[in-house]
């Protein structure tokens, strides 16, 4: 209830301007107004757009909701009068129901609605016919309704749209979504008001210019008192490596048990699994521990969600599914395992704890290796200088454009030149070509494809005065079926056999399993049976040693923000005091045995070990990053006649190894590694398949497939990364390609990261010869050996499998099958692989 | 990176020169690279499944992919006719995606498919996607086709003598190896009938072990595994399902 407000803090009453039964409705309740809410009242008063940054529980809400709520009763009138957008359904349907008290409290002629995925087609249809003034809404169904042909009608009278969680929405493809929507509301309703709500950010004006292309108020709440934050250090060793915080699971524990209610923070869906199998395990004063997470059966989730809302629970172990969400007051800890990776990020999960606002939140950081300790320090560094990090503005999909345009299609006819203004107007699409957008309407209307045009099939139709619409209404209800931008990986739903949906996992990871396997999932063990329409059914199994699910992405790289103190702290041994006994001596041995790595150029030691030589890069690009970089440069090692047989990328450094020694290193980080050899890497990687596929369905090329959705003809659906591969050799600049590589560029090569690093330390290469590995290279190459071969292998494993065959066949003994148990460190999950060529 | 870069020796056991032979009713077929059938003693040629025009008859259905899958496929058989210089050419059905596909084909494709067909005997054998064959398109249309102790068909038929050569099913094999699972199209044998992988372009595939395909084959088969660069034949037992 009290996500509107705060505590009681002075007693004198509202300014003036305030109707009368708004000054008695606060004053009942003992109730000031905060600063930024009173600004936020002058601002809306005033007419002008605004961005409240504030801490969680800062009366963000009420700050937010205030003008609408006085503005209904001062002018009553009917329709659309205020739009609340949240990334979130729960969320939204949390706010409603804060916003129901005060509205009946005050006895307010206000109607509030939520309308969501959930939200029943009879209440849908009614929120049209008759328009509710408040609606809560989800980027998506903002989308459809946009796309219907009463939007220009319905949303004529509009006056504020509030987005929640800006921060959240800004740097990614559903806040592309969500801002090519803003601008046609702004067509719609030019008079309408911008509000956005957002967590602290470290460059609020990037996010004002996501809010609007005009002038915007920044607003910011009090930042409450410091967090207080401590790091976890063991007394027993430290692990080298592996990121799951076992080691100190006693601490954590402990630290749950003494807290009243704590949220227990991972990175990753296995991790979540894993760590809460441990708690339970010497779980002996049976607390209340929860499991939350995006696999999950969402049934479950809200029941998780509910007993935190009622302060059921001592615990909840979750990944970033709890980053966002309903205010608990009651949670008192956060505890993080794992670096956190950012100091945005952590200092969001921080304010999850404590929504009093006058009492620091309480953190505690995990470590998980001893890296990772750096990395801790770093972080809690930086949030207490207030030093945050976050991504640069983004460029907008081309895929996303393409699903916006055919939805102002299915509204009204537009021309082109007036939607290029608009769509212009999104930040995200700022600097569009209209080269880019022509491309993005032709792909629209007829795929786009030069050599053969689907001429008869058009999806947008051109009418006598050269404006564009959807050319029936089969296409729109398609549209409409395939609206968002968040594609999953292909899922199988987890069920018993008579009983309820766990939820879903990838269903590689299911296709590797045999009947009588065993997995941990949703905070159980689970034994496969089988796979029955479309869903993975199990049964409970009693093992103390299941395997763990590992899911498709997840794991976030370092910011180059943190990476940098990191590297301050490591070349600065004075500032090592803080460190614990054995961190230190690991990185006083380093310094002894070979160097640390500096605050600039790059540090590339060489060592012999086991028939190998090894190269160890010290980067700091974070593990994307270099990962491509593993790959550029066992690429030229080839050239070199070095003879590379693998490479391991960590967040902080790359290992690759070799037959041959390295002697001349410089050369092989040359910046023009980043000319053909990214191209014809990049052209065969399966990485760009993956993205296409995503880009494919999100631009409405392809359909979505449900989890559990039943396939209706054997060949009916087949694997797009044939789509991919006849494109790609017919018509390399299609569209749907050009957007495939800005997003792999982006996102999993983080090619730019490794240019700027490239660029960087040119010439400032220091190369140390070794006779044996370096300290600060056990972490990396503890990893190896659980992974096979990253690259070009497919055709060396299947080589390697046909001669392992040949010597069973030839053996005299029957040889066991070698078999390597996906473990859950690994960053590359099982993946089916498939060659050009090949079918699903 | 590459087998054999540090010099050691092609693995045992599996050839090193040339795909490995499929023994079927006395003759010696070789699974071909492309997922072409290879009887060198006949120089008869056979693939399966090549969906022409399916691009486009999805197209009408509202998903626009791209139409160029015809001319991948068609310039794939092409390659493959070239350096094979096959007498014969037997298409196992399933050659357009539906009846209307040969009508759809784009006047630069329909001379290319007719170019193909120039002095080889071709045979078009009916499939359930495209059971007419319109005259105009040339080559002979046929339920079956037989040469020696072979005979092609579209479908299998469960009952029927050894020697079989179909279609249909769109075979795909998959190997589990150090954790990765490596899967691709696939030939499936028993020495009594055999079972070709979709030649097209946009061919999705099911599984060997799928009771559709394994059915066939109750004693046991083999699979001829399409790679990268060569064509690996492993026994049913050493797949995954």
């Amino acid at each position: 209830m009290d996500a509107f407000a705060s505590a009681p803090q002075r007693t004198h009453t509202l300014p003036a301007p305030f109707p009368r039964q708004f000054r008695d409705w606060f004053a009942a309740r003992g109730w000031a107004p905060h600063a930024h809410q009173l600004a936020m009242l002058e601002t809306a008063r005033a007419g002008e757009d605004a961005l409240l940054i504030a801490p969680t529980g800062g009366g963000k809400t009420l700050a937010g909701f205030l003008p609408t709520l006085i503005d209904l009763a001062e002018n009553p009138r009917e329709g659309f009068h205020t739009l609340y957008v949240s990334p979130l359904k729960a969320l939204a349907v949390d706010i409603h129901r804060n916003l129901e008290a005060p509205i009946a409290e005050m006895e307010l002629e206000i109607r509030a609605e939520t309308r969501t995925g959930d939200t029943p087609q009879s209440k849908r249809m009614r929120q049209r016919r008759k328009p509710p003034h408040i609606l809560m809404t989800t980027p998506e169904s903002l989308a459809i309704l946009l796309s219907y042909d009463d939007a220009p009608k319905l949303f004529a009278g509009l006056a504020t749209v509030i987005v929640d969680e800006t921060h959240a929405l800004a740097d990614n493809k559903r806040g592309d979504l969500l801002s090519l929507d803003l601008a046609r509301l702004a067509t719609l309703a030019p008079k309408a008001r911008r509000v956005g709500l957002s967590a602290t950010v470290a460059r609020p004006g990037e996010l004002t210019r996501w809010l609007s292309d005009g002038p915007v108020r920044l607003i910011e709440g009090e930042p409450g008192p410091e967090p207080e934050i401590a790091i976890v250090t063991p007394t027993d060793r430290m692990p080298w490596s592996g990121h799951s915080g076992l080691h100190a699971i006693t601490s954590i524990y402990a630290a749950i048990r003494d807290a009243g209610t704590a949220i227990v923070f991972v990175n990753t869906r296995a991790f979540a699994e894993i760590i809460f199998q441990a708690l339970w395990r010497i779980n002996d004063d049976n607390l209340a521990i929860a499991l939350h997470h995006g696999s999950l059966a969402a049934e479950q989730r809200r029941k998780v969600e509910a007993a935190m809302a009622r302060g059921d629970l001592k615990a909840v172990v979750a990944t970033s599914s709890l980053d966002l969400g309903i205010d608990w007051g009651a949670v008192d800890l956060v505890i993080q395992v794992g670096a956190p990776k950012g100091a945005s990020r952590l200092l969001q999960r921080i304010g999850r704890a404590n929504h009093r606002l006058e009492e620091p939140s309480r953190a505690l950081l995990v470590p998980a290796n001893r890296f990772e300790v750096l990395e801790c320090e770093a972080a809690m560094a930086a949030v207490k200088a207030r030093e945050l990090d976050g991504k640069p503005p983004r460029t907008g999909g081309l895929d996303v454009l393409a699903q916006h345009v055919l939805g102002v299609s299915c509204s009204a006819p537009f021309a082109p030149d007036a939607l290029y203004a608009e769509v212009t107007r999104a930040a995200p699409y700022a600097d569009l070509s209209r080269r880019d957008f022509d491309d993005v309407l032709d792909f629209v209307s007829t795929g786009g494809y030069a050599l053969r045009s689907y001429e008869r099939w058009r999806r947008v139709v051109q009418d006598e005065d050269g404006r564009w619409r959807v050319a029936s209404k089969r296409v729109a209800h398609q549209y409409r079926m395939n609206i968002g931008t968040i594609v999953e990986t292909e899922m199988l739903t987890v069920r018993f056999r008579r009983g309820p949906v766990l939820g879903k996992i990838e269903e590689h990871f299911i296709q590797a399993l045999v009947p009588g396997d065993t997995f941990a999932f949703a905070g159980r063990v689970l034994a496969f049976e089988g796979v029955h329409e479309m869903s993975a059914i199990v049964s409970r199994a009693k093992d103390s040693d299941p395997r763990v699910p590992a899911y498709a992405g997840g794991r976030l790289p370092l910011t180059t923000e943190l990476a940098d103190r990191v590297r301050g702290i490591l070349a600065d041994p004075a500032a090592w005091a803080s460190l614990p006994p054995q961190v230190r001596e690991w990185l006083e041995i380093q310094r002894w045995r070979s160097e640390l790595p500096g605050r600039e150029g790059l540090l590339v030691e060489t060592f012999p070990r086991a028939d190998r030589w090894f190269l160890v890069a010290y980067g700091f690009a974070g593990r994307n990053a270099h990962q491509t970089l593993g790959m550029l440069l066992t690429k030229r090692m080839e050239r070199a006649g070095l003879h590379p047989t693998g490479f391991q990328a960590t967040d902080y450094a790359i290992a690759a190894w070799s037959l041959n020694e390295p002697t001349d290193v410089a050369p092989l980080f040359d910046e023009d590694m980043l000319g053909d050899d990214l191209e014809a890497w990049m052209a065969e990687s399966s990485l760009l398949k993956r993205t296409f596929r995503n880009v494919a369905i999100i631009a409405g090329l392809i359909e979505r497939r449900y989890p559990g959705q039943r396939k209706t003809g054997r060949q009916v659906t087949f694997s797009s990364d044939l789509i991919y591969d006849v494109l790609r050799s017919y018509q390399a600049d299609h569209i749907l390609l050009r957007a495939t590589r800005a997003d792999a560029g982006e996102g999993l090569t983080d090619v730019g990261r490794l240019a700027e690093l490239l660029a960087r330390v040119q010439g400032r290469i220091r190369h140390r010869r070794l006779d044996k590995v370096s300290p600060l290279a056990v972490p990396v190459l503890v990893h190896i050996g659980k992974e096979a071969v990253g690259g070009a292998a497919f055709e060396a494993l299947l080589d390697e499998a046909a001669e392992e065959l040949a010597a069973d066949a030839m053996a005299v003994e029957p040889q066991k099958e070698m078999a390597v148990e996906p473990h859950e460190d690994m960053a590359v999950e099982p993946q089916t692989v498939l060659m050009p060529g090949a079918t699903t | 990176m590459n087998p054999g870069a540090d010099g050691s020796p092609a693995p045992a056991g599996v050839p090193s020169l040339g795909p490995p032979p499929i023994g079927l009713g006395g003759a010696a077929l070789t699974a071909d690279l492309s997922g072409a059938l290879w009887w060198p003693a006949r120089a008869l040629m056979a693939v399966a499944d090549l969906h022409l025009e399916k691009g486009s008859a999805f197209a009408r259905k509202g998903a626009l992919l791209p139409p160029y899958d015809t001319a991948a496929t068609l310039h794939r058989l092409r390659e493959v006719i070239l350096r094979l210089q096959p007498r014969i050419v037997v298409c196992l059905g399933d050659s357009f995606h539906d009846t209307d596909g040969p009508n759809r084909l784009d006047s630069g494709d329909a001379a290319a498919l007719t170019e193909l067909m120039i002095g080889r005997h071709w045979v078009w054998i009916a499939g359930n996607h495209d059971p007419e064959i319109p005259a105009g398109l040339g080559g002979n249309v046929s339920k079956e086709y037989r040469v020696d102790a072979i005979t092609f068909r579209h479908e299998a038929l469960l009952m029927t003598k050894p020697g079989e050569v179909s279609g249909h099913f769109h075979p795909k094999a998959a190997v589990r190896f150090r954790g990765k699972r490596l899967s691709g199209r696939c030939f499936v044998s028993d020495a009594r009938r055999l079972v070709l992988p979709a030649f097209g372009a946009y061919t999705g595939g099911l599984n060997v072990h799928d009771p559709a395909i394994a059915g066939l084959f109750p004693h046991g088969f083999t699979a001829w595994l399409i790679g990268p660069s060569k064509v690996y034949a492993f026994p049913g037992e050493r797949l995954a399902g």
